[in-house]
């Protein structure tokens, strides 16, 4: 298993290498730069502008400049965006804030999907089947821009339990982990739901009851491993999705995460920051899927590293 | 047992509730703190750096320049500066400065401190986009900024003792208190203090950061928590401390409009930024004391490249300009009480109302189309019309392109385009007709007429009229503003006349502010000068 674990992480390598290029050329493509704006400068305090920051050199020694700067010395460059801080600056800030919204919606999603998954699988096709089935379709069909507002609206505006946004105290995680969260609760609901069917009707489930095992024992013990699989594979994306794909919630409730600067570092064209942000993302897309690989040989007996 | 989830995190919700309002309830008088929806999360603080509202908003609280702005009109009123002279021919301005005034580290604040400010913004290194404000004005100040004078004394700024500032300038600029008073660009800064952090000429230097930065405003930086808060605390260095009536002001970044209404409605905001269109017959209705509608120095418009058929025939152009129902579009579309524009210059700026204005209705869009060559719109290529993708403008865009569709005949195609890509096509002209907006940095005439004199970078319709261009530089040394405005009036006409862009309505600033606040006065600037406000329960 090491050995798979250290093949997987050197394959990594090459892959970054190649993310971390495309980034820097095609960012450099798209019309408008950081310093683009509706007032326009004279030609004079553009140029000034573009060797403050080494933009009038040739691309290709920016691009060996800034890459022996992060291998070397993991400096991600200052931001254009914000003139007084760095790249390395605001990752380290605002990636907490958004690994702990994602931790908590996860949080939420797996306890209230796989429960909701689990009963349904069950009771299939009894009535508790259908209101847990029917509540995981709402919430996939509720899309977070319109589920947050209504959170809002109910238990900050006319309850006013809670802070309409903002990131300020305990309280203010409630509303926008709930709501992250009840999308993927949704998802693995439905997953899970899918994945025990298929294994409770299993010759090794009849054997387990055959000997006498109790209903409970047979779901934990017997039927969870499997009927989680799918789950589990689908958790390497959505976890890599809940982190990064935060920006609609960071935006509606105003989080000071790094989803937010993800997306608008592309549309501010603040270089530094784009580049810094894919590869975060990357690395942590790869190193999920490699732990979704690795849980996969552990739940599926079927499965080898190799 | 989602249900069962949501019940414990509500209980949860609940058990710290009552703590923090327990809390709030021991406290004795409320501090006068003012929370402010301030848009988007401001870039940096830095006043010779900083190009947006959201940063100046800040930096308003944080800094004074020699005048400041009154708090019902803006006319300047003394600043650092107590009282000043101006020399007959109205071109060397004598600063007197105020004995008190200190940085908020204590520092006394002198006559050097000015000039090396203005060194900064000036160095070429530096690249401030606003130095224009400075060097378009001050004698050799251009010169300077461009290299060919190497010697800052050669400037016009001298100071002749610590408490004496004097200005030379290049023309007789009477609209120069207005700018000193309302731009940041002419603010003084804390040259020493931004030394520490790095070379003064350089950006990148963290000498903005919370803790570091050395103001003279009436508030100072307390706390800066990017994309959360920034709170500015009551300056107690300030020379003018016994006015000012807040304790802090709080500014929130609020990207998202929706939000900031729900924030508003919460009661954890006490003026929003700006208000969602669709929210403002509502608060009409319901909320009509905390809608606030204020006029805006800014005109939305649509540029005309004119060297692109059909609009390189100026008959068309006006065609075009004649053929939008403004009173239409602002009454159903915009529905912000803005006021339909027929000129380019904005009516009542410092006392100017252009006179010429679009007129001839539909009857002579008609005829002149016709003359053109297109009569009826036949004939008439399609014309694209590009702006930056907005739900407003999308909206403005569609209702136009009907009514040109219907009044003339012409066809409209629409094209937006991401906000960075949009600028850079419409920088370069690379459009037909384009979406633009232009809101003044000062209150004077001039900043509307100024941009479509040939070579302004802010032209962006590749017009160009020599006739306006004199009168432009005539108006520079007008020696009264009554002379000065009778050129503004041609400058108008000529504008209307030629049509390089189709003027479309007047801004306003739609806001919802507590009735809690007081001194609070609509301005043509939205500046709101924060000493003078304070909150009543």
């Amino acid at each position: 298993m090491l050995r798979f674990i250290a093949r997987r992480l050197l394959e990594t390598i090459p892959v970054l290498f190649i993310i971390l290029t495309a980034t820097f050329f095609m960012i450099r493509f798209v019309p408008g730069g950081p310093f683009t704006a509706e007032k326009a400068v004279t030609p004079e305090v553009m140029r000034n502008l573009e060797r403050a920051y080494d933009l009038d050199k040739p691309l290709w020694q920016q691009y060996t400049r800034y890459l022996r700067n992060v291998v070397l010395h993991g400096d991600l460059g200052p931001s254009f965006k914000y003139p007084n801080r760095t790249v390395n600056e605001i990752i380290a800030d605002k990636l907490p804030v958004s690994l702990e919204l994602g931790a908590e919606a996860l949080l939420i999603a797996l306890v209230a999907g796989l429960t909701l998954g689990v009963l349904a699988a069950v009771k299939s096709n009894t009535w508790i089947d259908y209101i847990c089935s029917s509540t995981a379709m709402i919430g996939i069909c509720l899309p977070t821009f319109v589920l947050g507002p209504l959170l809002v609206l109910l238990f900050a505006i006319r309850l006013g339990w809670a802070n309409a946004s903002g990131w300020y105290g305990p309280v203010d995680r409630v509303l926008p982990c709930l709501t992250l969260g009840c999308v993927y609760a949704a998802y693995i609901a439905r997953l899970t739901r899918g994945g025990m069917l298929e294994v409770l009707h299993q010759d090794y489930i009849r054997t387990a009851r055959a000997k006498g095992a109790g209903q409970l024992r047979v779901i934990f013990k017997h039927a969870l491993r499997g009927g989680l699989l799918p789950v589990v594979s689908f958790l390497g994306p959505a976890i890599a999705g809940i982190l990064t794909g935060s920006f609609v919630i960071e935006t509606i409730f105003q989080i000071p995460g790094l989803g937010r600067e993800f997306v608008n570092s592309a549309f501010n064209r603040d270089y530094t920051l784009v580049l810094g942000t894919v590869i975060l993302y990357a690395a942590l897309i790869i190193a999920l899927n490699l732990v979704v690989d690795v849980v996969q040989v552990w739940l599926n007996p079927k499965l080898k590293f190799e | 047992m989602i249900t069962r989830t949501t019940a414990l995190l509500l209980a949860a919700m609940l058990a710290i509730a009552p703590v923090t309002m327990a809390a709030e309830a021991n406290k004795p008088a409320p501090p006068q703190i003012w929370r402010v929806g301030n848009g988007a999360e401001p870039q940096d603080l830095d006043p010779q750096a900083i190009q947006g509202v959201t940063e100046d908003n800040v930096v308003m609280a944080l800094f004074e320049g020699l005048a400041s702005e009154d708090p019902h009109d803006l006319h300047p009123v003394p600043g650092v500066a107590t009282s000043w002279d101006i020399s007959p021919d109205g071109l060397v301005y004598t600063f007197h400065l105020r004995a008190n005034a200190h940085w908020s580290n204590g520092d006394p604040l002198t006559a050097d401190d000015f000039l090396q400010s203005y060194r900064r913004i000036l160095s070429p290194t530096f690249a401030s986009e606003y130095a224009y404000l400075v060097y378009d004005y001050v004698a050799g100040a251009r010169e300077y900024y461009d290299g060919k004078l190497k010697d800052f004394a050669q400037v016009g700024f001298k100071a002749p003792d610590p408490l004496t500032l004097q200005v030379t300038l290049k023309n007789p600029t009477p609209y120069l208190l207005n700018i000193i008073a309302s731009h940041c660009a002419w603010n003084p800064l804390p040259v020493r203090v931004i030394a520490r952090f790095g070379a003064v000429d350089q950006r990148r230097t963290p000498w903005t950061r919370a803790g570091n930065l050395v103001g003279n405003g009436p508030f100072l930086l307390k706390e800066w928590r990017p994309n959360q808060k920034i709170t500015v605390v009551r300056n107690p260095q300030y020379w003018d401390a016994a006015t000012v009536k807040l304790d802090a002001i709080e500014f929130y970044p609020t990207d998202d409009i929706s939000n900031e209404e729900r924030m508003f409605r919460t009661g954890q905001l006490d003026m929003t930024y700006e208000l969602p269109i669709a929210k403002i017959d509502a608060y009409r209705k319901d909320h009509p004391d905390t809608l606030r509608i204020e006029p805006w120095l800014g005109l939305y418009y649509y540029d005309c490249n004119v060297q692109r058929p059909p609009l390189n025939d100026k008959r068309v152009r006006k065609a075009l300009a004649l053929a939008i129902d403004r009173e239409s579009l602002v009454k159903n579309v915009t529905r912000g009480g803005e006021r339909p524009a027929y000129a380019v210059s904005y009516p009542g700026t410092a006392g100017y109302t252009p006179r010429a204005r679009l007129e001839g209705g539909l009857d002579e869009a008609r005829r002149l189309l016709a003359e053109a060559g297109f009569p009826g719109g036949k004939g008439c290529p399609t014309i694209e019309l590009l702006y930056n993708s907005s739900e407003t403008h999308r909206a403005i865009a569609e209702v136009v392109q009907a009514m040109w569709r219907k009044n003339l005949g012409v066809d409209v195609r629409l094209v937006n385009q991401e906000w960075k890509v949009y600028l850079d096509m419409r920088h370069t002209t690379n459009f037909t007709l384009a979406r633009a907006g232009w809101i003044a940095d000062y209150v004077d005439p001039n900043v509307f007429l100024e941009i479509f004199v040939t070579g302004n970078g802010n032209n962006d319709t590749n017009w160009s009229n020599p006739e306006y261009d004199r009168l432009f530089a005539a108006a520079l040394s007008a020696h009264s503003n009554a002379e000065r405005y009778e050129i503004y009036q041609k400058m108008d006409a000529i504008l209307v006349d030629e049509v390089p862009v189709i003027p479309v309505y007047d801004y306003t600033r739609v806001h919802a502010v507590s009735p809690r606040i007081k001194g609070y006065y609509p301005t043509l600037l939205d500046h709101h000068p924060y000493k003078y406000i304070w909150l009543e329960d």
